[in-house]
């Protein structure tokens, strides 16, 4: 059998792959694309701007078609078609006959019809040609619109704020942002969200022309009002590639899109239309969930089977500029048909609303932005008809802990798809389990589930807990393949068992060689609970790469220097001191978010010369690499401000030479404010601490970073001693007991009972284990020693810093630079 | 110790076992090329590849921790931690991603050689 598809897209490859997979004897697969490359993942095009190369975009490496027996010609577009003949043409004048013909052309962009689109500066979003005229482009655009605030739209305006261009407008026509999936209510939330992060926004706007004289300079309203830009991109909808299929003669719709019927064959029996470009029940579906299963159907079709489509719920979950937006079932059905909950809270930016039967039994759908935590279970209850037993209103609150989650996972009937991309089901999932797999990874590998868009990771996480739990069988967190304990096990048995090295560690209760993961876990308990220097021993190579080399590698493979800056108080001469040192070994300088200087591109032979010359200057290992403790942020405090309670700096000062260097599942991070303006931000921090007028408050497990999260008040009014003492044994209770890479708020999230139980454990000594935690601090503190000293000043350890062991004196030779503003700066990912 | 010599294999010196940490990996000099050779003692094995990351076509993967997955001797990037079989080359983290090349190593008392231009690399690294 000779099939020959039509477009390399995702949906074409996806056709391709699970053909191959079934694998027919005789089979020849013949596949035009039109694009210069193979099938990407469109789904995740904007994170092209976000660091990702078109490697990593590519849902096969070239070689995977020859690989397979597939033919791919690219860039060649088929031209031409002759049903009767049964044979396709393409640009090149390659003719291939088929008896199987698949059209996954996909859409383009609809461009409406209005004057100026054919400027220099008109962009659409589509493919990543486009998104590289849009990256030249950007380096000399100063404002940006885009046309349409649908979800692509969206994205389309954050990849031109990643591309640098802080003005950007997004215009849309309808009163509301993302008009097909969600109401007035929810897009004032997200509009709200996105302004705070610099977007502009015009609802309302009906744009009529784009303006310029060959570039364009902005674009023109309706209402005769302009708005100037020199970026512009057209998001407005896209339009179904038919064209070659029309003029072969296959019916198509009359606004676009190949007519299949529920076998997804067009109007000739022998040719199949799958994904955007085909037209089902007047329906095109935009999203790759549908365009897959439709390619399932058409394999089953082409092979003897009678799977037929059945439609396709269009729920999407996704995050726009970093906020959750979710949308599922009908997310607003009539309003005299359905009852409906809405939960709004203005400041955290968070709308859920849900609609259910009038009599409040099932629910129908519903939209959730800022946080759409529930947005699984949510569609499940939907998609399966599930009766709402509880009250309505925790359906929108959604599942308050794991626990509840995953219950709600058991409660699925075993058909409930919970991978929609790939369509394996519950069932299939739990059948996984019980064969062996017993991993995310061992179900992934073998089920598919989660591979595409990853979004029901979660679920398949929970489905494997519970069907391990319901086996009996005792679920542990375990480290990895060379160790059958968790983390805070891992931790009591080094202990217990007085074990020194990480060798040692593996011989006695590990197994195997381990590695990446095991070894920096052991390395980081090693150092907490020993204090030892962290390259002795023979540890250093069981150290993840920035503690080997106790700096940050960074994109070149060069290192960045950060000398500790207590409290980020420093004096002239030492600003001077780390001028001069930065000058002397041409190094890109910047001041950190967390009041250090940073010093970019440090060859790795330089390091212990850089380290040198910082220390006698007074300066010390800033852990700026590692999981330790970071950084104390101090504000003015007492000393100079005029609302200062108390020297906020003399005591991030205290703090942070207390916890300098200590090792953690994570990187700790501290603050200090001399009052509540809270100028040093300390409730976003692991602990914080806020003079009051009787003392200091301590917040614990605050987060910045990308899911920040504020810190919960620990303590309050607290003398001096004592709030060190609640550090010492927070911190402590910290490291012995959260899973490696775990932060503190997520550590405290997972905690059953919460900040009350912290709170226990911590200030009323709960455990009876207070002293213990003290005393272990007291002793890491007292054997701290600063690291990069220590190898200075240790031949046999500084002789491990050079690039070539056999020509040491040399530097890497790859390593290049390009001019930034005056300065150095690493040369982009190719 | 990796014992494929085929005929064409041409052998360089390295450097000496004692310029090797124990379970972890140098970076050496081979005419303009740089290979990174890992001394994996555990296992009392020596293993060679290409030095070159090639996700980010960053020289680091002799900086890389190493380790086994199922018995299989591999190498794991600091960049973003794919994994690279020392044995074949093959990325184990990511089916997307190429393969590294990957040399004999063969040792004479306390001295590494490294083999070139023999039948083991399997190079499937685009220009
Ligand atoms: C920026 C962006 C973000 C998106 N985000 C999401 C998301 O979050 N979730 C989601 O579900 N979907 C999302 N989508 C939609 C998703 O990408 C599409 O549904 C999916 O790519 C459709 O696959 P397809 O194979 O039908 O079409 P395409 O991926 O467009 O592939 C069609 C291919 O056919 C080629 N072609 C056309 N005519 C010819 C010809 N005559 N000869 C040879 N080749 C031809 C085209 O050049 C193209 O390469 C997004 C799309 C974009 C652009
Ligand atoms: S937090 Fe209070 S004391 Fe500190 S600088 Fe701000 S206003 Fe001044
Ligand atoms: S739902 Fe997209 S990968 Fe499973």
């Amino acid at each position: 059998m000779k099939i020959v598809v039509i477009g390399n897209g995702m949906v074409g490859f996806k056709f391709c792959r699970k053909l191959v997979e079934r694998k027919v004897p005789g089979l020849e697969l013949i596949v035009f694309g039109e694009e210069r490359l193979p099938a990407y993942d469109r789904v995740h095009l904007s994170s092209y701007f976000d660091g990702k190369s078109t490697a990593d975009l590519l849902l096969a490496p070239k070689n995977w078609y020859a690989d397979n027996g597939v033919r791919l010609h690219l860039g060649d577009p088929v031209h031409h078609i002759s049903p009767g003949l049964q044979t396709v043409t393409a640009k090149s004048g390659i003719t291939e006959s088929y008896d199987i013909l698949v059209f996954a052309t996909g859409s383009s962009a609809f461009v409406p019809p209005m004057p100026g689109t054919d400027q220099k500066g008109v962009f659409v979003y589509r493919t990543l040609d486009d998104l590289d005229h849009m990256k030249t482009a950007a380096r000399k655009a100063r404002r940006a619109a885009v046309i349409g605030g649908g979800l692509l739209g969206l994205e389309a305006a954050k990849s031109c704020m990643d591309l640098g261009i802080a003005d950007t407008t997004i215009v849309e026509y309808a009163p509301r942002l993302m008009p097909r999936q969600i109401d007035q209510n929810g897009s004032a939330i997200l509009q709200k969200q996105l302004e705070t992060l610099g977007l502009k926004i015009r609802t309302n706007a009906y744009t009529t022309s784009i303006l310029g004289d060959g570039t364009a300079t902005g674009i023109g309203f309706e209402d005769g009002s302009t708005i100037p830009a020199d970026m512009i991109v057209i998001s407005a909808g896209i339009r179904p590639r038919d064209e070659l299929a029309a003029s072969a003669g296959l019916e198509t719709g009359s606004r676009g899109g190949i007519v299949v019927n529920d076998r997804m064959q067009t109007t000739h029996a022998n040719i199949y239309a799958i994904g955007e470009c085909a037209l089902y029940q007047h329906i095109i579906y935009g999203l790759v969930a549908p365009g897959y299963e439709m390619a399932d159907i058409a394999i089953d079709n082409i092979l003897g089977g009678n799977r037929t489509f059945g439609g396709f719920d269009m729920s999407t979950k996704l995050k726009l500029v970093g906020v959750d937006v979710a949308s599922f079932g009908d997310p607003f059905p009539p309003p005299d048909s359905c009852r409906v909950i809405v939960f709004e809270d203005q400041v955290a930016g968070v709308y859920k609303r849900i609609n259910m039967t009038d009599d409040g039994q099932y629910l129908l759908g519903g939209i959730l932005i800022g946080d759409a935590s529930a947005y699984n279970m949510l569609l499940q209850k939907v998609k399966n008809k599930m009766k709402i037993t509880g009250k309505p209103e925790d359906e929108l609150l959604g599942a308050r802990s794991t626990g509840e989650a995953a219950a709600g996972v058991l409660g699925l009937p075993p058909d409930a798809m919970i991978c929609s991309c790939e369509s394996v089901s519950k069932a299939a999932i739990c059948q996984a389990v019980e064969d062996g797999h017993e991993t995310f990874n061992a179900v992934k590998k073998c089920t598919g589930a989660s591979t595409s868009c990853g979004g029901c990771a979660p679920m398949v996480k929970d489905l494997i807990t519970y069907t391990l739990k319901s086996q009996g069988k005792y679920v542990r967190n375990v480290l990895c393949e060379h160790f059958g304990y968790s983390r805070q096990e891992l931790y009591d048995l080094i202990k217990i068992r007085s074990l020194h090295s990480y060798d040692e560690v593996l011989d006695n209760i590990g197994h195997g060689d381990g590695c990446e993961v095991c070894k920096p876990a052991v390395s980081s308990i090693l150092a907490s609970l020993w204090g030892d220097m962290i390259l002795a021993k023979g540890n250093d190579t069981a150290q993840d790469s920035n503690d080997r080399y106790l700096a940050n590698i960074q994109k070149g493979g060069t290192y960045s220097v950060v000398p500790r800056i207590p409290g980020g108080e420093i004096t002239p001469q030492k600003l001077m001191a780390i001028g001069r040192i930065a000058e002397k070994y041409n190094l890109y300088t910047k001041i950190t978010g967390g009041q250090r200087i940073d010093m970019f591109g440090a060859h790795v032979g330089d390091l212990p010369l850089i380290w040198e010359e910082l220390i006698a200057e007074g300066f010390e290992s800033g852990h700026a690499y590692g999981k330790a403790l970071r950084t104390v942020k101090s504000c003015v405090g007492s000393t100079w401000c005029r609302f200062g309670l108390h020297d906020s700096v003399s005591y991030a000062i205290r703090v942070e030479e207390r916890y300098r260097g200590l090792r953690a599942p994570h990187k700790i991070k501290s603050a200090v404010s001399g009052c509540i303006r809270e100028c040093a931000e300390a409730q976003s921090k692991d602990f914080g601490i806020i003079a009051t007028e009787k003392g200091w408050n301590l917040y614990v497990c605050g987060n910045g970073g990308s899911k920040p999260q504020h810190a919960l008040l620990l303590a309050a009014d607290l003398d001096s001693e004592t709030c060190i003492r609640y550090i010492d044994r927070f911190l402590m209770f910290y490291i012995k007991t959260a899973d490696p890479l775990t932060r503190t708020a997520t550590w405290l999230n997972k905690m059953e009972g919460g900040i009350d139980y912290l709170r226990n454990v911590v200030v009323k000594d709960s455990l009876g284990i207070a002293g213990e935690l003290e005393r272990e601090m007291q002793a890491l503190v007292d054997s701290y020693k600063c690291e990069w000293r220590e190898v200075v000043e240790t031949p046999a350890l500084r002789k491990r810093f050079t690039h070539f062991v056999n020509a040491p004196e040399e530097k890497d030779p790859s390593v290049q630079f390009e001019q930034l503003r005056e300065q150095k700066k690493a040369v982009e990912w190719k | 110790m990796s014992p494929i010599t085929k005929e064409k294999t041409n052998w360089f010196f390295a450097c000496k076992v004692e310029d090797v940490p124990a379970n972890g990996g140098v970076c050496i000099k081979y005419k303009d090329e740089q290979i990174a050779l890992f001394h994996f003692a555990r296992r009392g094995e020596w293993f060679a590849s290409q030095n070159l990351c090639p996700h980010r076509r960053q020289m680091a993967l002799s900086r890389g921790m190493i380790g086994a997955q199922q018995g299989e001797p591999k190498v794991a990037c600091p960049f973003h931690k794919k994994t690279f079989s020392l044995a074949d080359g093959r990325c184990l983290s990511d089916e997307h991603e190429c393969a590294i090349k990957v040399y004999p190593v063969k040792l004479e008392e306390d001295r590494i050689y490294i083999g070139v231009g023999g039948g083991k690399e399997t190079s499937a690294v685009p220009a």
